[in-house]
């Protein structure tokens, strides 16, 4: 900060000095190190996702460029093709499942429910959060899978004539909607956690606005809380689809897989997805097998790459109408 | 249609927080209502008990009589959805909201409840509730833009546009000129100024040249001591406050002599 001066002694002072006191102070460490430190943050985000973007093309280019017939696991794009859908199915099931109820618990939390039992709640919710994937595999295998089995039956039975619900029926009910509903539950604390914070930016001035035009608590989420929340639920719906998408551990053990596209959600023959598929491979592979499971990891990365793009495309087209102005 | 408001030994309360005690006072109908007095002396506080606004606060709660045309609006069977519907309010900071557009916004109240309006209605509403808030020629050619865009004068105007828009009985203003530059508040003053023909108006102001050039009757408020509940204090033709005060704190507040 400059010297202390009083007003009298200012104006009786040379020109050089008052310039002087007016000069670009370069001893404010404080602001230089906090620049440096949030730049450095910002250039570390971008280093690490080049580095994981050339290992990635880098050996994948083996692969792709190979003649399909040395290819262990045969022509790449005919392999691949099964997990994409797979992955891409198992998420957007997920999503479905999750992002009602996240939306519906984190409204409930900001605006229904009393304060302590909102509290209480949240905490549940992040401790859903922090459990390991691989419990929620265990649950999916030894819980999960065979209470839903009966459910699995009757769907088959009364609406069997769906293409979604067709028959047989898996024997393990390890099938691909199990897997999506343990993939729900992992990701709904995420979705739910960002919902809740979101809803709770909503300005008080137009959830009141609402309220005294006459509207029921509803219709003031519908008009006010929903609308101005909506880049936010989408931003927290991209970070659970993130997860959702690129969710290994958990896929591997609830998924008994194959490698067919279909959208038959009930039988044991199942499209697995790319990060399953690759933790499942990768112990046995070995030369060019590698390369191309490396490969497949390089499509799901570009497959989050267009889902978030897609996402901020979104945002943006309606960036007037945000409230951010 | 323009009702008036009685408001019987009315006390009102944040959780144990005793806010305002035993107001008594008429509204006229077809008139408009200054609500003066320093910060904390509840004034705001008792616009809001009038539409059940109040309430919205977690622990807030009323006792007493608010008779709007001889109807109890805290009787037990009352619906405060309803009651918000028919008494309208415009607030201390512009708040239209900034995900709709300015035709949007002022069908806001129409549609809510589901009510069905067909487009050549809602066009002759929003033209007539923008005309009525003195802002038709003004956005006229941009319905479709965002509220948000509007300079803060032209965003209260919507406001009060959006809240004549669902044909209400009276219309609270909770310092409705606070945020705005000495012309934007002339625009809303005149606007009070015809609005009164047909609905009630009570406003909330911290500006007294604009309670004595807006409004028929005044009601000052007060705390009699720091901590103590606000009080109504006095209540009559502004032409009496303002030159005549019965009450020795009233003249204080006035003339600016006040601690």
């Amino acid at each position: 900060m400059s010297t202390s001066t009083s007003p009298a002694e200012a104006t009786s002072t040379p020109p050089e000095d008052s310039r002087h006191a007016l000069k670009h102070s370069s001893k404010r460490f404080g602001d230089t190190l906090f620049k440096a430190l949030s730049t450095g943050s910002g250039i570390t985000i971008l280093v690490i996702l080049a580095a994981v973007a050339v290992f990635l093309v880098g050996l994948s280019v083996p692969a792709l460029l190979a003649d399909p017939e040395d290819l262990p696991y045969g022509e790449f794009w005919a392999y691949v093709l099964p997990f994409a859908f797979g992955t891409v199915w198992a998420a957007a099931l997920a999503m479905l499942f999750a992002v009602p109820v996240s939306i519906g618990i984190a409204l409930f939390l900001t605006h229904y429910a009393p304060r302590r039992v909102a509290t209480t709640f949240g905490y549940i919710i992040d401790l859903l959060a922090a459990v390991p994937s691989v419990v929620f595999g265990l649950w999916g295998i030894n819980t999960l899978a065979p209470l839903v089995r009966p459910l699995f039956i009757w769907l088959e039975a009364n609406l069997g004539w769906i293409p979604l619900f067709a028959g047989p029926v898996s024997g393990t009910g390890r099938t691909v909607l199990t897997a999506a509903l343990v993939l729900a539950v992992m990701v709904l604390p995420i979705i739910t956690a960002l919902c809740r914070e979101v809803f709770l930016q909503t300005p008080r001035l137009h959830e009141e606005a609402s309220l005294a035009l006459g509207a029921t608590r509803w219709e003031m989420i519908r008009q006010a809380v929903l609308p101005f929340g909506t880049p936010g639920i989408i931003s927290a719906c991209m970070l659970g689809l993130g997860r959702a998408l690129g969710e290994t551990m958990a896929v591997a053990m609830v998924l008994s897989p194959g490698e067919t596209i279909h959208f038959k959600l009930l039988t044991s023959d199942n499209p697995n997805t790319i990060a399953s598929n690759i933790a499942l491979a990768f112990p046995e592979a070995y030369g060019l097998g590698v390369n191309q499971l490396i490969a497949t990891g390089l499509v799901l990365f570009v497959i989050t790459l267009v889902v978030n793009m897609g996402a901020r495309w979104v945002i943006s087209r309606r960036r007037e109408f945000s409230g951010a102005n | 249609m323009s009702k008036r408001i009685e408001l019987q030994d009315v006390d009102i309360y944040y959780g144990k927080f005793h806010a305002v005690r035993q107001v008594n006072m008429t509204i006229q109908p077809r008139a408009v209502t200054a609500f003066i007095g320093s910060s904390g002396c509840g004034k705001s506080t008792v616009l809001r008990s009038l539409n059940r606004m109040h309430e919205v606060i977690e622990g807030a709660y009323v006792t007493g009589q608010v008779l709007l045309d001889g109807v109890d609006l805290y009787a037990r069977d009352v619906d405060p959805v309803r009651v918000r519907r028919q008494v309208g309010m415009v607030f201390q900071r512009p708040n239209p909201f900034p995900t709709m557009s300015i035709r949007d916004n002022v069908l806001a109240g129409v549609r809510l409840n589901n009510a069905r309006v067909s487009r050549k209605e809602s066009d002759e509403l929003v033209e007539k509730s923008l005309r009525g808030a003195n802002l038709w020629n003004e956005v006229k050619d941009r319905l479709d833009r965002p509220g948000s865009g509007l300079s803060g004068g032209q965003q209260q105007r919507l406001c009060i546009a959006r809240a004549i828009a669902v044909s209400p009985d009276v219309i609270l203003m909770d310092e409705p000129c606070s945020a705005l530059d000495p012309i934007s508040t002339l625009a809303i003053e005149e606007l009070i100024h015809e609005l009164k023909e047909e609905y009630t108006v009570v406003i909330v102001t911290h500006n007294m040249q604009q309670a004595a050039r807006v409004s028929d009757q005044t009601a000052f408020f007060n705390l009699k001591a720091q901590g103590q509940p606000g009080e109504l204090i006095e209540f009559g033709d502004t032409e009496k406050i303002f030159h005549n005060p019965e009450e020795k704190a009233t003249e204080d507040y006035i003339t600016g002599r006040f601690g």
